[in-house]
Formats: structure tokens, C-alpha cells, sequence
């Protein structure tokens, strides 16, 4: 049984082909309304989560499918103590498709192994969330047209932030991209991420703590959010939250056809002055993000068909 | 320095020198009522120094674990005083329950059912990784 754990369970040319189906079903939304009609998606979230939840829900409604929720864990049978496997194992008798978000990492890995269905990681606590990586590479697609030749910008929690080294894991694979690496010292991308993805890949990358002085150098500005619960030290979390906060002065320098995007929630990294700049594009994710699951869901039951 | 030569059992080989612990740990030999030598820094001619195991039964080993310390370890099984059967290891695709993910923030520590399984993803730093959270093993 097929399921979507990582971005690197799907190949290039896979990547590819949801890409032009997300595409197909933004120009004609009618051809797919009915394609999951009599099938149910079941969204266990174990994590506080409302966007991820919501846009696989409409995704799964916009196909013509219905929905199963489990939104609080807190409410569930996992908090009466049962496995993650038996988890999986029960809702496959009740849903065609599951999506997982869980606080522990490798958790919808192992619903996969034990599901009789297709599992799709909403992501599991800092690791991977390849939704989301999908939700970005559509974006980046729609927006420049191409993943080749991009110097790519990421800026703020580099540590923790899994829709980063998702996202680095991905474009890593395009020719003539280069990445900028932007954060404090405390919140630098992982030695393991730079040694095994970057320096085997012989993809050029510069670090730096000074957002402004390398803007202009940019295709793409990728912010993210300090994240509070990924940290064990709340002093921690308080001295580094607000380290990097966009604001229109910031983006005098940069390219005028430079892309922002940002996995969202924000709290303030970006200011609510810069919403209105024509280079925003955190909101187009957020629509291309029920878009590609759309294309995923259903590329997945069709496969669990076969 | 001598060590009785075994007539029944064991002798772990070539095991490259300040390995033998680690082995000897993750083998659970402490937990064996039979005599278990450890011999450190021995002369080797291939290695210029080795660590040798000696265990005084033939018992069930965990040739995985052997693999991981040192795949260029060999794995002698004596009867008789002769040895009978003569190992190399390798590194080994995948381990199981053999090391314990240290991640905190990984689904094994909280589901003690679950094996705990790393897989070799760099053959050539021998390095592994959790199959649950992607942990480098230590």
C-alpha cells in the first residue's frame, strides 16, 4: 500500500505529475468534483493543527469525497493509551485514506505499516511534513515557472523548522538552485542536514545572520515562525522569537520579482504591512496547498485501486 | 599473558583495537554465567593492534551488533578445540533492537511495543539512522 511519509518517497517525475494534475484541477475544478465520490478521508490530528486539517478536509470535499475527523487528540482513544498501530489498523475498516498528524516523530510511519489503507504524514512533530513541501514546490512552480536556476532564501528557525529542511530536500534535487541560509546562531540548519543533503549534493549554500545585506541576491524569501513548542527552555524561545521580522523597509533591496512565502501561522516575523506587497505570496500557498492534496489524494487511492 | 585456548565456544576476531567493550556491551555478556575474556590491544599483522573476544559456550550471538562495531570483525565457532566454522560480518542493511533511539521526540519512546529498527543509509561512513524519526545512531 502506497503512502506519502516523506518528500522523498515520491520521485521527480512523480512530483512532477501532481504538479500538472494540482494545475489541471485549478483550470477545471468541475473534471474532479465527483472523482472521490464514495470514498471517506479520515484526518487523525493528535497535535493542535486548523489549516493542515481544514485543507485536507476541503480537498476531500472538493473531490466529492466525505471526511472522518479526529481534530483533538486529547478526545481519542490514544489517550486512553492505545497504539498508534492499533489506531490505524481500526480507522482502515472505517476510512479509504488517512491523514496523520502526530507530536511524535516517525508516528504516521508506523500507522502506515499497520493501515490496510494510504497513509499521508500531516506531519509528525519536527520531521517531516511533505504536504506541506508539496504545498511550497506548487507555489514556487506557479510563481516562477521553473525549480532550476533559483537562489532560494530561508530565514528564521532553520533548526526545527521541518518545512525547511523538507523544502531544501526537495529543490536540492533541481539543477543551478543555491541556497541562502538565514538565521541566528542559536537556530542554524542542522550539521546533519548540511553535511548528508548539502555538501553530498554539491549544492552551494551560504550562511549568514544579516537578512538585509543578502535580499538582493534573492528568487525566493522563505520565513518562518520561531515555534514555540519545539522548544524544551521557554527563556530560549523568548530570546530568539522575534530575531528576524520582514517589513517593508527590509525589501527595498530586494528583486522585484522576488517570491515570499511562508508556511503560515505567523506571529509577527512578517509584517501585515508587507500583505499587501504584490511579491506576498503566503496566502497563494495556503490555496495551492488544498490544491496539491487534492491532486495527492487522489493519485493515491487510485494507486490503492489498482 | 596467557588465555586459556577454548575448547567449546567462541572467539570474536580482528575486532578493530578499543571495540571490544562497546561489543561486549551491546552482546549482553555480562549476562553470561560462562567465562568471557576480553583481550585489548593484542598484536595483530593486518591491523598492527586488535581486540579479540573469547566466550567459553557456543551461544546465540547477535551477529547485527557484531556487524555494526566492526564489520571487519570474524566470528570463529570452535568444537573440539578446532574451529569448525570461521565468519565474516559485514555491515548489516538494518538493525533491530539492537540500539535504542536516544530522540525524545521520537513515537519509539512513548510505544514500547515497537522495535527499535535502524537502517545503514551512508554504506560508506557507516552510518545509520532511526527508521521511525531518521536519529543518527551513535
Amino acid at each position: 500500500m502506497r503512502s506519502l511519509i516523506s518528500i522523498t518517497d515520491l520521485t521527480t517525475e512523480e512530483i512532477d505529475r501532481l504538479m500538472d494534475t494540482a494545475e489541471d484541477i485549478i483550470r477545471q475544478p468541475e473534471k474532479y468534483s465527483q472523482v472521490c465520490r464514495g470514498k471517506k478521508l479520515a484526518t487523525l490530528f493528535f497535535e493542535p493543527s486548523t489549516r493542515t486539517r481544514l485543507s485536507f478536509e476541503a480537498a476531500m470535499y472538493d473531490l466529492g469525497g466525505n471526511v472522518l475527523s479526529v481534530s483533538n487528540g486529547a478526545s481519542s482513544s490514544a489517550a486512553k493509551g492505545e497504539s498508534v498501530a492499533d489506531t490505524a489498523r481500526t480507522v482502515s475498516c472505517y476510512a479509504d485514506i488517512i491523514a496523520m498528524r502526530h507530536p511524535k516523530e516517525g508516528a504516521p510511519y508506523v500507522a502506515s505499516l499497520n493501515a490496510t489503507v494510504p497513509v499521508i504524514n500531516a506531519g509528525d512533530g519536527g520531521h517531516n511534513h511533505p504536504t506541506q513541501t508539496l504545498a511550497d514546490l506548487l507555489t514556487i512552480r506557479r510563481e516562477k515557472g521553473r525549480f532550476e536556476d533559483l537562489t532560494v532564501g530561508f530565514c528564521g528557525d532553520l533548526k526545527f523548522g521541518r518545512t525547511v529542511h523538507s523544502l531544501l530536500s526537495a529543490m536540492a534535487r533541481y539543477p543551478g538552485v543555491k541556497f541562502v541560509l538565514i538565521s541566528p546562531e542559536e537556530l542554524k540548519v542542522p550539521s546533519y542536514v548540511k553535511k548528508d543533503l548539502l555538501a553530498n549534493s554539491h549544492i552551494p549554500y551560504v550562511q549568514t545572520t544579516d537578512m538585509e545585506q543578502v535580499m538582493p541576491e534573492l528568487d525566493i524569501l522563505y520565513m518562518t515562525r520561531v515555534q514555540r513548542e519545539r522548544f524544551f527552555n521557554e527563556e530560549d524561545y523568548l530570546r530568539l522569537k522575534d530575531s528576524y521580522i520582514l517589513t517593508p523597509r527590509k525589501l527595498v533591496n530586494a528583486k522585484s520579482d522576488l517570491t515570499i512565502m511562508h508556511p503560515l501561522p505567523r506571529v509577527n516575523e512578517i509584517s501585515v504591512a508587507v500583505d499587501s506587497d504584490p511579491r506576498a505570496a503566503y496566502f497563494k500557498q495556503v490555496l495551492n496547498g488544498k490544491f496539491i492534496r487534492m491532486a495527492l489524494i487522489k493519485m493515491l487511492l487510485e494507486e490503492a485501486t489498482k | 599473558m596467557n588465555i586459556d585456548s577454548i575448547t567449546n565456544g567462541i572467539v570474536i576476531d580482528h575486532i578493530t583495537a578499543g571495540r571490544a567493550m562497546r561489543l561486549y556491551e551491546l552482546l549482553g555478556l555480562e549476562e553470561l554465567e560462562c567465562s568471557v575474556a576480553i583481550l585489548k590491544n593484542v598484536v595483530s599483522r593486518k591491523k598492527g593492534k586488535k581486540d579479540i573476544i573469547k566466550i567459553d559456550a557456543e551461544i546465540p550471538l547477535n551477529f547485527d551488533a557484531i556487524g555494526y562495531v566492526d564489520p571487519t570483525a570474524t566470528v570463529n565457532i570452535i568444537r573440539a578445540g578446532h574451529v569448525v566454522e570461521k565468519r565474516i560480518i559485514g555491515k548489516p542493511e538494518t538493525l533491530v533492537n539492537t540500539l535504542r533511539c536516544k530522540n525524545p521526540r521520537c513515537i519509539t519512546s512513548v510505544e514500547q511495543e515497537l522495535d527499535h529498527i535502524f537502517r545503514l543509509t551512508d554504506p560508506d561512513k557507516g552510518i545509520y539512522r532511526c527508521v521511525y524519526c531518521e536519529t543518527k545512531a551513535n
